[in-house]
């Protein structure tokens, strides 16, 4: 079976994939990638089930290796990296062959970056998922040293491909959305919450990102009397003191802080891809133009798989090429009836 | 019951949720409203619903934006609601979970006791004669609420966190009880303590309790205690004994 294996890491690399919905009634959130968007990319790019896991790198990125060639994407934050010196674009496919090291740099956009291999890494999963929870004890943080299972890549001829990443990396205005919640805020609060700028605080994990901002409080006068309720990724709670948390993937399933609003799902990628300092300003949609913006990770793929172009490259260009076994593979057999 | 329990809100919880909520404070009429109509949406398996979730005083129904709208949704939900079937059927599922109440194991039992006007032992007697049920389940993967214990047990939380609490501990605050799985602060006090995992991730079934399950405690000596927590083969002693 080939491997992968890591050989430096920064401090916040994790197994991610789509997640494990369906234990919010027990008290687990589905997790999964912090920026989904950047796996729907990766699988759009290597054309392969967004469900298979990848390295999910928070901050800072690591150096890699795999025991059989394998083609592989960046996706997520903007990371520099190379294989043995020859450097790697972000958001287009590339071979690593067996042996050599792929490094990864601090993310220099963005905060979350992706390393997608295709056939995607295949550790056992717990409760149909790969995705590793650290608040809820599934799996762990990576270490140097680790080796970790993949599976078969699904189409290893495949030409190489391209996309231009949808830049969510500057902040900006973020469409939100009402919650049952949000009345308990006077118009006046939600008003000036929508007129405030706030900037990411360096504060902020896979649980959710806290928010700064000078000038008017928002927290509420009964805003520790509330019975918990539900929570969803995007909610965003002011705490007693009226300090503003987004939630994010691994957050917590109930909780007894009010929640203004929610950011609508095709924005949240951009909360997560804020770094701290970027600026952040709220938007109200109502709900049904919240709706109108919902769409599937399979509606989504298909759009991004449009968008893909292939990549031309002279093959001097390709570090190792012949290191990488071309002719070796089984393929599904369907190559010519797919799009 | 209020005006407001009797007519539950429907609001939007994300793009694909609707959040019916039965009342805007705790009571054990809500929280059984809420069971129950969890338990009615999922017989009613409505088209394009993906997940149907409760919590203390609410309910959240997710639903797929392909398959169903919210507007159809709504409808359909308002329809349930009418129908006059939450009677709550009892819980599914009673456990009976040992528990240490002796000094090494309760440190602010006698303090909970004082505050609500009982003896140590009267406290103790309490907890075993209340058939408590699991109201929600969160904060840490499986952890339940368990309520409601009577009134004069309606012990506000500590104004001062307690840093850490063993694994299974047993909590309290608010006529309630949490078997504590959480690695956090907590203003609730801790008065007994059960080797009870709530959550065992790498198991076939990681999960202990559903929501709508019973719980009754058996005090334990702490001699009996120290041997259940060495026994690995029982899950803290605990049994389930399944009634419907």
């Amino acid at each position: 079976m080939p491997r992968l294996t890591i050989h430096s890491a920064g401090p916040g690399l994790t197994v991610q994939d789509t997640g494990r919905p369906g234990w919010t009634a027990q008290g687990l959130s589905a997790g999964g990638a912090a920026d989904p968007l950047a796996l729907l990319e990766g699988a759009a790019l290597l054309g392969v089930n967004p469900a298979q896991a990848v390295i999910e790198m928070m901050g800072f990125g690591g150096t890699f290796s795999v025991s059989e060639g394998a083609r592989f994407v960046l996706t997520g934050a903007v990371m520099q990296a190379d294989i043995d010196g020859t450097p790697v674009a972000h958001n287009a496919t590339y071979i690593l062959p067996a042996d050599a090291k792929l490094t990864i740099r601090a993310a220099q956009k963005g905060v979350f970056g992706y390393l997608r291999i295709a056939g995607g890494i295949t550790t056992d999963p717990i409760m149909d998922s790969r995705a590793t929870h650290l608040t809820a004890g599934i799996g762990a943080r990576l270490h140097p040293g680790d080796t970790l299972p993949l599976g078969p890549d699904p189409d290893r001829l495949r030409a190489p491909q391209k996309l231009p990443p949808a830049d969510r990396f500057t902040g900006g205005t973020i469409r939100i959305m009402p919650g049952p919640q949000s009345d308990f805020f006077s118009p006046e609060s939600q008003d000036a919450f929508c007129a405030t700028t706030f900037h990411r605080s360096p504060r902020g994990n896979r649980q959710g990102i806290r928010l700064d901002h000078t000038g008017r409080n928002f927290a509420t006068s009964t805003g520790l009397t509330h019975v918990s309720d539900l929570i969803v990724p995007g909610d965003i709670q002011i705490t007693g003191e009226g300090v503003p948390y987004i939630l994010l993937a691994e957050c917590q399933t109930i909780g007894g802080y009010p929640r203004i609003g929610s950011v609508i799902p095709a924005d949240l990628p951009r909360i997560a891809q804020a770094a701290p300092g970027t600026p952040l300003q709220f938007q109200r949609l109502t709900v049904q133009e919240a709706d109108a913006t919902a769409t599937s990770q399979e509606a989504q793929v298909r759009v991004l798989a449009k968008l893909c172009q292939p990549m031309i490259r002279d093959p001097h260009d390709i570090a190792g090429l012949l290191g990488y076994q071309l002719i070796s593979g089984a393929t599904p057999g369907d190559d010519l009836e797919r799009p | 019951m209020t005006a407001q329990e009797t007519a539950p809100e429907l609001l939007p919880l994300g793009v694909d949720g609707i959040l019916v909520r039965f009342a805007r404070k705790l009571s054990e009429q809500a929280n059984a409203r809420a069971l129950s109509f969890r338990d009615q949406v999922e017989a009613a398996a409505i088209s394009g619903v993906t997940e149907a979730v409760s919590s203390l005083v609410s309910v959240r129904v997710g639903f797929d934006p392909e398959k169903t709208s919210r507007a159809t949704l709504i409808k359909t939900l308002n329809a349930l609601i009418a129908t006059p079937a939450y009677i709550d059927p009892g819980p599914r599922r009673l456990w009976h979970i040992p528990a240490a109440f002796g000094p090494d194991f309760a440190p602010q039992l006698r303090e909970v006791a004082g505050l609500a006007g009982l003896t140590p032992q009267q406290a103790v007697k309490e907890i075993e004669a209340t058939q408590v049920r699991v109201i929600a389940i969160g904060f840490a993967p499986g952890q339940p609420y368990l309520g409601m214990l009577p009134d004069h047990w309606n012990v506000p939380r500590q104004s001062e966190l307690t840093d850490s609490l063993p694994r299974g501990a047993l909590i309290t605050a608010v006529r309630q009880l949490i078997i504590w799985a959480a690695d956090a602060p907590t203003g609730w006090r801790h008065i007994g303590q059960t080797a009870f995992r709530v959550y065992l991730p790498e198991t076939a079934t990681p999960f202990a309790f559903e929501p709508g399950d019973a719980v009754q405690f058996r005090a334990v000596s702490d001699t009996e205690f120290r041997t259940i927590q060495t026994n690995p083969d029982t899950n803290g002693g605990a049994a389930c004994e399944v009634l419907r």
